[in-house]
């Protein structure tokens, strides 16, 4: 028995939101299979990472196995099967960026947050990620918080832009997905 | 927030509409928009197919190939359904021309979609961008649903009995389904490892059919070349390479940013003219003319070189995607060879040996090399490595990773020498490479 038909109702781990997407999803393309990637990502900026229960209800809506899904995921480096913080800093020191002090950046970024490549803080609310080249070279250095870009930076401007995103801690009461539209 | 430049010097086509809100129809249209799409609708293919060939219009992507000719292979009968592809996966360091087309003027890249459908006879057209782009993403398509809206898109399009659907899909982080491929292989929800060629794929691409796969600026410079004409358009650029391209300046540059400069225009003057000589005023040192794959080149030899395709070629480098990376004086070239290497070392999918294994060691003999632990005879161990790794493999990426490695060697190798036998580094700190 799939894992969504436990009852007489088709379960969803998802909002209704999100299922409702997937359902338009899966009818998109020309074959079903071309969902999972976006699907994927989109399960992952509700739910926050890839849990075996997302992946499984995944498979199940593209009739797929989970570990079809699995080895999928693993291949594509925005996909992570473990939770990240609320806020995933992602810190470019690809060419452009490092020669515009992009190293400067992310150790500023280390002292402040207190965790190293792929750390979280005790709070959960920020994690911290260097990466490869983010497409915005031309105003770099650059980071991505979730999906939103910050440009032309300097070490100066990091307690700055943490705690633009501590507030909206405050006044965001949303779903503590690990990359929510910030 | 991307900020727009300008210089005098710029010929602006692709840009032209940037800055004015034509992500939104309305405004598309009242600049002329939509129009190249119903010419061609009314001319049909092979008509719009030599219009491309007189225009001398090249692939943005990197190699430069003839768009054209590119869909002239695309054969006129297919039993398959045939597509057109738009690379939106803009992932070579030191490029973000795509993303400023996306974020100014998504309609550009919807109306070349559908022509280059009606040249090729496709029905679906997709736009693939990389995952990091979520917001650009939002702006396609909220453009498509427009555009379907208006009629342009669907069943009948412009009240014809033609019928041309987009289709936008988002990636999620991976260089290298920027390869056309894997790009497909993404496409179809695998993982993006490319597929031996041939057959190409014109002949078997997406879900099997015929297939044209092209770069976003190449896309969205297609309905310009309509409107003005392919022999105006061919008869900006250089010979052989017609019209414009973006060119991203990026790095130790006075004023970075993406400018529209007509093919061939001279490096030296894009530099000290166009993007105002390097930061700070100091001395240049090298530079990356096309994107971190293309070999790195020195002052005396930008000189006269004009950046176009075959002349920075005959430099012995390529000009690639456009994105042209600056580099001061004060730079350790060693340090600078360790990141690209780093990039394609994390990138490789791993299929080939000669790739998966190559990257891996000239990534540790350079971590070694640059904390000052390396041999005279690492110098040109790390030659031999990169030489092995050319022509033997599956895809681009190997010698993409190979060859500005063997170009670093070849300039700086007196900068390699003096970091030898414990000497630490002659420029600035050593930094640690968390990306692994
Ligand atoms: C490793 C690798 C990465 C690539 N990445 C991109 C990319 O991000 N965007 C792109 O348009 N082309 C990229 N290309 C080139 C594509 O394979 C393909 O040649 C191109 O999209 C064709 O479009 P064009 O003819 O318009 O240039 C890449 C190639 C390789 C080998
Ligand atoms: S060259 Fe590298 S990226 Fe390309 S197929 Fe081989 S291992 Fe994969
Ligand atoms: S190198 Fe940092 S965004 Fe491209």
């Amino acid at each position: 028995m799939s894992p969504r038909e436990s009852g007489s109702e088709t379960m969803s781990i998802f909002s209704p939101q999100l299922a409702a997407r997937f359902d338009v999803l899966t009818e998109k393309y020309p074959v079903k299979r071309s969902a999972l990637i976006p699907m994927l990502l989109y399960a992952q900026d509700e739910v926050g990472y890839l849990s075996d229960a997302v992946m499984a209800e995944i498979a199940d809506r593209l009739s797929l196995t989970p570990l079809e899904v699995r080895n999928v995921a693993s291949y594509y480096s925005m996909l992570r099967f473990r939770p990240a913080g609320k806020f995933n800093i992602q810190v470019c020191t690809n060419i452009s960026c490092m020669l515009r002090g992009a190293y400067d950046l992310y150790e500023r970024f280390q002292e402040e947050l207190g965790v190293g490549h792929k750390g979280i803080t005790a709070d959960g609310v920020f994690s911290l990620e260097e990466v490869e080249c983010i497409g915005v070279c031309c105003w770099a250095p650059a980071i991505q918080v979730n999906y939103d870009f910050h440009d032309d930076l300097t070490p100066e401007s990091v307690p700055g832009i943490l705690d633009r995103y501590r507030d909206k801690i405050h006044s965001d009461s949303s779903r503590n997905g690990g990359a929510a539209h910030a | 927030m991307p900020r727009l430049v300008s210089h005098p010097d710029e010929v602006k086509i692709v840009t032209k509409r940037f800055g004015q809100g034509a992500a939104e129809i309305e405004k598309y249209i009242e600049l002329g928009g939509y129009e190249a799409a119903k010419k061609c609708l009314a001319q049909g293919p092979d008509w719009i197919i030599n219009e491309m060939k007189a225009s001398n219009l090249r692939g943005r992507g990197g190699a430069g190939f003839p768009t054209g000719l590119k869909w002239s292979f695309v054969p006129k009968v297919s039993a398959k359904p045939k597509y057109v592809l738009v690379n939106g996966d803009e992932s070579e360091p030191g490029t973000c021309k795509d993303h400023l087309i996306f974020l100014h003027d998504p309609h550009a890249v919807i109306e070349g979609t559908l022509i280059a459908g009606l040249a090729i006879g496709a029905k679906t057209g997709f736009i693939y961008l990389r995952g990091e782009y979520r917001y650009l993403l939002e702006i396609v398509e909220k453009a498509v649903a427009d555009a379907y809206a208006k009629g342009f898109l669907g069943k009948n399009i412009f009240g014809s009995d033609t019928e041309f659907q987009v289709i936008t899909q988002t990636g999620a982080g991976a260089y290298e389904v920027g390869e056309e491929s894997a790009l497909m292989e993404s496409l179809e929800g695998k993982r993006g490892v490319p597929r031996i060629k041939p057959p190409f794929p014109a002949v078997v691409g997406l879900y099997g059919g015929p297939t044209v796969i092209n770069n976003a600026e190449t896309i969205a410079t297609v309905p310009h070349v309509i409107t003005m004409g392919a022999a105006a358009y061919a008869a900006i650029g250089s010979e052989r390479n017609g019209g414009t391209r973006l060119f991203g300046l990026s790095g130790h540059i006075e004023r970075p940013g993406v400018y529209e400069l007509p093919m061939g225009y001279n490096l030296k003057k894009m530099i000290y003219e166009v993007g105002g000589g390097v930061r700070g005023g100091r001395k240049l040192k090298a530079v990356v003319p096309g994107g971190s794959s293309t070999p790195v080149l020195l002052p005396e030899e930008i000189e006269t070189l004009g950046m176009d395709f075959d002349q920075v070629g005959k430099a012995g480098s390529m000009l690639g995607s456009g994105g042209v990376v600056v580099i001061d004086d004060q730079t350790c070239m060693v340090e600078f060879a360790l990141r690209t290497i780093s990039f394609y070392q994390h990138e490789s999918c791993g299929w080939c040996i000669p790739c998966r294994e190559g990257t891996d060691w000239l990534k540790k003999s350079l971590t070694r090399f640059h904390a000052g632990f390396g041999e005279m005879k690492d110098i040109d161990n790390i030659r031999y490595l990169a030489e092995n790794m050319m022509g033997r493999t599956f895809c681009p990426l190997g010698d993409a990773a190979a060859m500005p490695t063997l170009g670093f060697v070849k300039k700086f190798r007196k900068e390699f020498e003096e970091h030898l036998n414990g000497k630490s580094c002659p420029f600035a700190k050593h930094v640690e490479l968390a990306v692994v």
